[in-house]
């Protein structure tokens, strides 16, 4: 089978066209189907070697990553900051040179300086996968996050999607405007002027000081976590303050159709953004999006493998 | 080569502190500038199709030695800034330790005169260490030597630490060269904060921190009526400041990068870090307004804040390679790709930017320009020469630029040190540098 992907890496969705993506989401669904089997094991990445290179700490990104390797077949090894030589003062350049010298396929970062993906994946041969670069890029979070959407609602094209939250410091916020944008969705973010650059609008996503006004007509609202470290940032006064402007609550619930999705990329600072009861209510999809996230990172792995695999021919 | 007595013949000479630009014969005698009628003995050097200026000053070079020799010293700095076209350099005073004290000083004017070829003339600290808290012993640093005082890297943060520093300079007649920067609006930040650092998701650095201690200073300058030159300004709102202060008679000045002029914050979309820099590459609006900053004459001088690293120190991850790219190489070429060619600047008001501007604010009389009987230093300019920039002939030590591939019309063509070609690429006339 010919594909569309023609890429060793995955970097950001902004470096992605919508034939690229709609192939990534396309393909994840078939590996969604493997998922739901009793036996959730497929050959397709036996032989090879991945390395999960997680310099800055996750949980369900890496058990996610590792799951879908391992539901593919392939080989793999996760390494931390602490447990790599980046600690005896290596640089990662040189860290990731050694695992590449060991014929490893694929290597997935995390790290927590924008570009860092980026970096690696010029200066190495070998393939590299973003799993999030500081407040850059979290190509398969997006992805997931779009996944959701277009399964819920036929279709992004014209769907009205809103970012509520720390957008500035936001790697998930920037995967999902790029992806959203490029299959033709209106994107609006939403949140305290100090954490919601008004430079996104020179892209064409709306920008609105108001909860009230990205709750109304909305399709999809994607919630982002809000960090403790932004209120001893200056950034706003308290996560009391926060919530009583910010957060979607039985208040505010009001202004959102009851057909609207409810999004979180997690962890969920309950009652600070998202009250529990709507977590956990029926507008909620924010458990379909893990499951999702699992397909979505199957289907990335899928075509970069099988663009190295053509490569190597 | 070591000539003794020669004419350069046929050349077209622009002098901007003296007005002079013409069709006419230069002479040196023993290394200074003679009348070419009376030379007896001199051999006749064409030059005719090239122009024939003062030599160049780049006020603002980071040569890192003592205690950077990794990535430049005295020796490879000052034969890159030969091979760039240029004959005076003023070192910036951050070094290791910092040039706070006459020792070091004497250090650097020794280490000049035993390794370097072209003049290199120090600049001291404000404060001790550059700490930004203590005034340096700014008058035995003037006994030393140093034409100016700068903090450069840091800005003195305290309003009274500064004004009392600029007010104690005035004392000894040494004009202060300030890097502006509001470090609380600064800090953490990597690059211009603007849309590209909003799409790239990197700590941005506003116009503001620059332009608040440009305004600073302003306000310090015209209390003290003395002068401040500001560094590598970058910022739209620094130059509508530095016209309006300037208009109202305020003695400061300031200096552009060939960088700033040349590229923006857009460069950086691949996260390379040879556009890393401080101040960092702006937007194009901020581009645009220094390049009417240099037209009006806001900004007088050009200067390339040459800063040297070694590849492993710039091979990192963005947020953690250090500010700073090299620029004594591409100086020249660049400016005069963007700027003469471009229809910016005339050849006469171009050249004013690397000879009278600097010596201005150097209080320098005698430097940039031609006298009789003082140092014939001298760069010879071919406009039209078409050259692709190569950072692999390089005769710094560091290859840190954003500039490697580059198209340039115009060069340097040869140096001229107290009579002596050290770096040529005349026909028949061998510089004396080498790698």
């Amino acid at each position: 089978m010919d594909h569309i992907w023609k890429k060793k890496d995955l970097l950001s969705l902004y470096d992605l066209n919508a034939d690229e993506i709609t192939e990534i989401l396309d393909t994840a669904e078939e590996f969604k189907k493997v998922n739901q089997r009793n036996v959730k094991k497929v050959p397709a990445l036996r032989g090879k070697t991945i390395v999960n290179f997680f310099v800055e700490p996750s949980t369900r990104t890496i058990l996610s990553f590792e799951l879908a390797e391992k539901r593919l077949s392939a080989d793999t090894i996760n390494i931390s900051a602490s447990t790599s030589s980046l600690k005896k003062g290596e640089t990662l350049l040189d860290t990731v040179r050694n695992i590449e010298a060991m014929q490893v396929d694929l290597v997935v970062i995390r790290h927590s300086a924008p570009g860092a993906a980026d970096f690696l994946a010029k200066n190495l041969n070998v393939g590299v996968i973003n799993a999030g670069d500081g407040a850059h890029s979290h190509p398969t979070q997006g992805l997931l996050d779009i996944f959701t959407m277009r399964e819920k609602k036929g279709s992004i094209k014209g769907l009205n999607v809103s970012i509520i939250g720390d957008i500035l410091h936001g790697r998930v916020a920037r995967s999902n405007i790029w992806g959203l944008l490029k299959l033709g969705a209106n994107v609006t973010i939403c949140g305290p002027r100090t954490l919601v650059p008004r430079e996104f609008e020179q892209i064409g996503v709306r920008v609105c000081d108001k909860i009230q006004d990205a709750l109304e007509g909305a399709d999809v609202v994607n919630m982002l976590r809000i960090q403790q470290e932004r209120q001893e940032g200056g950034f706003f006064p308290s996560t009391a303050e926060y919530s009583k402007y910010f957060a979607l609550n039985k208040r505010t619930i009001k202004y959102l159709s009851p057909d609207a999705l409810i999004m979180h990329p997690g962890p969920i600072n309950r009652g600070v953004e998202l009250d529990s009861e709507i977590a956990d209510g029926p507008q909620s999809v924010i458990l379909e999006q893990v499951t999702n996230g699992l397909a979505v990172r199957m289907g990335v792995l899928y075509l970069i493998t099988g663009f190295l695999n053509n490569e190597k021919k | 080569m070591k000539k003794n007595n020669y004419i350069l013949k046929g050349g077209r000479v622009i002098d901007p502190k003296q007005n002079i630009d013409k069709v006419m014969d230069v002479g040196i005698q023993n290394g200074k500038f003679a009348n070419s009628e009376t030379i007896k003995d001199a051999e006749i050097i064409n030059v005719s199709g090239l122009i024939i200026s003062p030599g160049f000053i780049d006020m603002h070079v980071h040569l890192r030695q003592p205690g950077g020799n990794h990535k430049e010293t005295i020796k490879t700095g000052t034969r890159a800034a030969a091979a760039g076209g240029f004959t005076s350099l003023v070192a910036m005073p951050n070094t290791n330790p910092a040039a706070d004290s006459t020792a070091t000083i004497e250090y650097i004017r020794t280490h000049t005169r035993d390794d370097g070829v072209v003049k290199v003339y120090p600049s001291g600290a404000m404060t001790k260490g550059g700490n930004g808290k203590q005034m340096a012993s700014i008058g035995s640093l003037k006994e030393a030597g140093v034409v100016a005082l700068t903090d450069d890297g840091h800005c003195i943060q305290n309003f009274e630490i500064m004004k009392n520093i600029v007010e104690y300079s005035k004392t000894f007649n040494l004009p202060i060269l300030d890097h502006c920067e509001d470090e609380d609006q600064f800090t953490g930040g990597v690059m211009h904060k603007g849309y590209w650092s909003t799409v790239l998701g990197m700590k941005g650095i506003p116009n503001t921190s620059e332009a608040l201690m440009i305004a600073r200073n302003i306000m310090i300058s015209r209390d003290t009526d003395w002068d401040i030159h500001m560094q590598h300004i970058s910022a739209k709102e620094s130059v509508d400041l530095l016209r309006d202060a300037q208009a109202k008679g305020v003695r400061v000045t300031a200096e552009v990068t060939p960088h700033h002029i040349s590229l923006t914050d857009e460069n950086i979309k691949y996260y390379d870090t040879n556009y890393k820099m401080n101040p960092p590459l702006a937007s194009e609006e901020d581009r645009l307004s220094l390049i009417e900053g240099l037209r009006d004459g806001t900004i007088s001088v050009i200067a390339t804040d040459h800063a040297p690293h070694s590849e492993t120190e710039k091979l990192v991850e963005f947020n953690y390679a250090p500010f700073g790219i090299i620029g004594l190489e591409t100086a020249v070429s660049v400016c005069l790709t963007e700027l003469y060619h471009k229809e910016v600047l005339n050849i006469s008001d171009f050249i004013s930017k690397f000879t009278k501007g600097p010596a201005d604010v150097l209080k320098m009389e005698k430097l940039g320009t031609i006298i009789e009987g003082k140092d014939a230093d001298i760069t010879i300019l071919d406009l039209n020469k078409e050259h692709t920039i190569c950072k692999k002939s390089f005769y710094s030590l560091a290859r840190n630029t954003p500039f490697d591939g580059y198209k340039a019309k115009g060069k340097a063509v040869a140096t001229i040190v107290d009579g002596g070609f050290i770096y040529s690429e005349l026909n028949d006339i061998v510089g004396s540098i080498q790698k």
